[in-house]
């Protein structure tokens, strides 16, 4: 037992990176010019992040296969799937620069499919009016993050690996840095810095039937928030319509939307392909919000496969195709589940996939409401609303990383000197981490993490009402208090309970947060979905509702959110995508089939 | 589903109760000075894998046992490990492929015993620093068909689990870290000597520090790619005759030797 007070290894830097994710390594390579000193800080390996998780592609709208598209639709999209509770600008910046972001990839080494003509070959999604999404194969998020790895390496920036962040210091009302640990030895660690930049990704992790890693367990959020950062829009959580269902090991992890892209179809028990009843329109290729829901309702109605889902069913593109196209999905199956994908159709059913709330980000620099503090990609908020596009979290990661890092690097350099660090602030931050080490027959950390993923799940699932959302907040609350007294066992060395300690003690807060959001957003919107407030309301349309400490209590007041300039406004004037409107002769691709 | 209620790392026996059995799963418990297997007795349901049942350990028998994971789905490359002598990952092993035996989970051999099942596999990183990075004439976009991209998108797959270099004889066996990159920076090289933009050269690196010369083609790297690229076929091969070309050809070993003088 090691409870005393030790050294800490002290570095200084300009710029500090939490994460090393997409949106982490794109910020960092970002900052690192003109004699601006870097650091990344990554919770696991270099390159192992959960972005190698995304599988479908990066969505940006160059048109190499439907020339009509271009930024206007692809804002347009991604307002009308987030509701409209998103950042009119964040979006716009957004469509107009992913393509750019998507071409840097390629010039830094990436290889995506090709068309014909020797182009980045783009997929049709979800809810996108056009044929958009770059990829290669099933396992875009790969080529991203090995991509951004392998530049970053080369671009002069101190990496530490396998360490995690417990407390952003501050001198003031600015940041000033950042204390964690070596998760192999368990030593500390302190980064001055002059900027931060949040890239740790969401907390897919409160729930149990996710499609997250274990790192997902929103660190970022958490200690942005104890800084006194903001979180907005909380209670938006996405449910991706495919996750494996069965053998129970396997559980939650993502069939990539990519098998509907190609041509996958869903049909229930009965053989109906349900999605004719929801949206015949787009079909399969509906928004993830309705998908999972059309699911969920089919399940509830009885007419679930065996292990309470839907099938989806690929077989009809032939083994050749599905293995040239999806050739992770066919090895995942074939391994994990014994099916042959190319043979059989499988069963679905929604998983928890990302965390549209976060860090209120500006959207031209992504600075948080804490100077010297900035977010990027999952751990920020403001690009999608209330329910995420497939494919345009990883441009999100492109766009916003980079802007990120350039902004903060800006912001060090107009600091002449270091912010000053409290050593008292940083002693008793050593205390509250060792704290576990010292309480006996303590609540064991792995327990408080299994109940949380099961008051997560049973109160604020696809389908909330107030009723049931009020007793997963009690249940919640009752549980911070119990994980005061977690206690764990061993040495300071690799020791995965303790680890666990500190993430459940973040997993709470966030998940206080998800259900006080979801509380008082008394309506239906995108993936909140309220049996007892069914209906979109034209009010809660103008607003976000926003998270902040006070003490040690967590308030929530509200923004408005900004209302679009004439120009964008515009789009939204006809039913019709603005590719469509204004070249009716290319046809749309949506629906995705050939 | 809505109400996922169900299982989760610690539950999972649970769920397949009518099918569950117990198992013995023998783990290297440890650090760099010494250690010893130890042997758990862990409920078995369906499908389950070798990285649940380590899981299931953390949470309900010892929550120090030191593993690495992140994706459970085989796409990240952090679960590497030897289990009963056969080098794998443990998200993608099966327990039912074990049954009436005890399953021995050991952490890789190649590599510097951190804890348990936990190595230091930093070399690689190191290595990877050392290898001039993808040099195209201009920025993209680039005009690439897929024939010319297919090879590098062979090599692209690599999620740099590392097992190639814990097999390689040169860097097991023969400690050869000071003198060979290892399979998984062939393909690395492969891919951007290949990449059709690509101007670097490479080819002396393979030549000498590199150490392409020590790698013998004995294909085990080859053999236990859970991404199963052709590491030794259709890299190292392929990079040996560049090299054989630029520095064992007669001719141009008698223009190297003149110029040289």
């Amino acid at each position: 037992m090691e409870t005393g007070m030790d050294s800490i290894e002290r570095f200084e830097y300009d710029v500090l990176v939490l994460g090393a994710g997409g949106a982490g390594l794109r910020a960092a390579i970002g900052a690192a010019q003109d004699g601006v000193r870097v650091a990344v800080i990554c919770k696991s390996l270099l390159g192992k992040a959960h972005t190698v998780m995304a599988e479908g592609g990066v969505a940006a709208a160059m048109g190499n296969v439907d020339p009509a598209d271009g930024w206007q639709t692809h804002f347009y999209d991604t307002m009308r799937s987030g509701h409209f509770i998103n950042n009119y600008r964040t979006a716009e910046i957004f469509a107009k620069e992913a393509p750019d972001r998507v071409f840097e990839l390629e010039s830094w080494g990436a290889l995506f499919d090709r068309t014909p003509e020797g182009k980045i070959m783009q997929r049709p999604f979800g809810a996108h009016t056009f044929r958009r999404l770059c990829h290669v194969g099933d396992r875009t998020g790969l080529e991203l993050i090995r991509t951004l790895q392998y530049k970053g390496i080369h671009c002069g920036i101190d990496i530490f690996q396998e360490v995690t962040t417990t407390r952003l210091l501050k001198d003031g009302e600015r940041v000033a840095g950042a204390i964690g640990y070596e998760r192999e030895s368990g030593r500390f660690l302190l980064w001055r810095a002059k900027a931060v930049v949040l890239a740790t990704g969401g907390w897919g992790k409160v729930y149990k039937v996710t499609s997250n890693s274990w790192e997902s367990t929103g660190d970022g959020a958490a200690i942005a928030y104890r800084a006194d950062a903001e979180l907005q829009d909380m209670e938006m959580v996405q449910f991706h319509p495919t996750g494996m269902v069965w053998p129970p090991g396997v559980r939650g992890i993502l069939v990539t939307e990519g098998v509907r892209g190609e041509g996958g179809i869903l049909v229930n028990a009965e053989g109906r392909r349900f999605m004719q009843d929801y949206d015949p329109k787009r079909m399969e290729l509906s928004s993830r919000d309705v998908v999972a829901r059309s699911i969920h309702k089919e399940v509830q109605a009885g007419r679930g496969t065996p292990h309470g889902g839907a099938w989806l069913d690929i077989t009809h593109r032939g083994a050749e195709f599905i293995r040239r196209k999806l050739p992770n999905m066919y090895d995942q199956f074939l391994h994990l589940a014994d099916i042959d994908i190319t043979k059989t159709k499988f069963e679905v059913a929604p998983t928890i996939h990302y965390t549209m709330g976060g860090v209120r980000a500006d959207p031209e620099t992504c600075a948080t409401n804490v100077p010297g503090l900035f977010a990027a990609g999952e751990v920020a908020c403001g690009l999608h609303g209330a329910n995420r596009l497939g494919g345009n979290s990883l441009s999100d990661l492109l766009v916003f990383g980079r802007r990120a890092g350039e902004a903060a690097r800006e912001y060090a350099m107009g600091l002449t000197v270091l912010p000053g660090v409290d050593d008292g602030e940083v002693r008793l931050e050593q205390e509250r981490v060792l704290r576990p080490f010292a309480v006996e027959a303590g609540e064991n950390p792995y327990q408080l993490h299994a109940e949380l993923q099961q008051v997560m799940g049973e109160h604020a699932g696809i389908a909330r009402d107030g009723a049931s959302l009020q007793a997963g907040l009690d249940k919640i609350m009752a549980l911070q208090e119990r994980a005061g007294r977690i206690g764990v066992s061993g040495s300071r060395m690799y020791n995965p309970g303790w680890h666990t300690a500190l993430d459940v003690g973040n997993m709470l807060l966030l998940c206080e947060a998800i259900f006080r959001g979801a509380l008082a957003r008394e309506e239906s919107r995108g993936a909140q979905w309220r049996t007892d407030h069914p209906d979109e309301l034209e009010d809660f349309g103008r607003i976000n509702f926003v998270e902040y400490r006070d003490g040690d209590t967590m308030r929530l007041k509200t923004y408005p959110v900004s209302p679009m300039p004439p120009e964008l406004a515009a789009l939204f004037a006809s039913d019709v995508a603005p590719g469509l409107a204004t070249a009716p002769a290319v046809g749309p691709a949506a629906g995705g089939r050939e | 589903m809505a109400q996922p209620q169900t299982m989760d790392q610690a539950a999972a026996p649970e769920a397949g109760a009518q099918q569950a059995t117990d198992m013995t799963l023998s783990v290297f418990r440890g650090d760099a000075t010494a250690g010893e297997e130890r042997e758990y007795r862990v409920p078995v349901g369906p499908g389950m894998v070798v990285l649940d049942a380590v899981h299931w350990l953390q949470a309900n028998v010892d929550s120090t046992i030191a593993c690495r994971w992140n994706c459970k789905a085989a796409r990240c490359g952090s679960c590497s490990a030897d289990i009963n002598g056969h080098p794998g990952l443990m998200c993608k092993t099966r327990l039912d492929d074990f049954v009436g035996q005890v399953v021995h989970v050991r952490p890789m051999r190649t590599f510097p015993i951190i804890k348990d099942l936990v190595t230091d596999v930093s070399w690689n990183y190191k290595v990877a620093k050392q290898i001039q990075p993808f040099t195209p004439a201009q920025p993209a976009p680039f005009v690439m068909y897929q024939r010319d991209v297919d090879r590098g998108q062979e090599f692209r797959r690599c999620i740099e689990c590392f097992l190639c270099q814990n097999v390689c004889h040169v860097l097991r066996e023969h400690s050869g870290m000071d003198r060979y990159f290892g399979p998984r920076f062939m393909i690395k090289i492969a891919e951007l000597e290949m990449h059709p933009m690509d101007t670097a050269d490479r080819v002396d690196l393979l030549a000498g520090g590199g150490g392409l010369g020590f790698c013998n083609i004995t294909k085990c790297c080859q053999e236990v790619c859970p991404e199963h690229i052709h590491i030794t076929d259709n890299a190292i091969i392929p990079l040996k005759e560049r090299t054989a070309d630029r520095y064992w050809d007669p001719i141009r070993r008698l223009f190297r030797r003149r110029r040289t003088g």
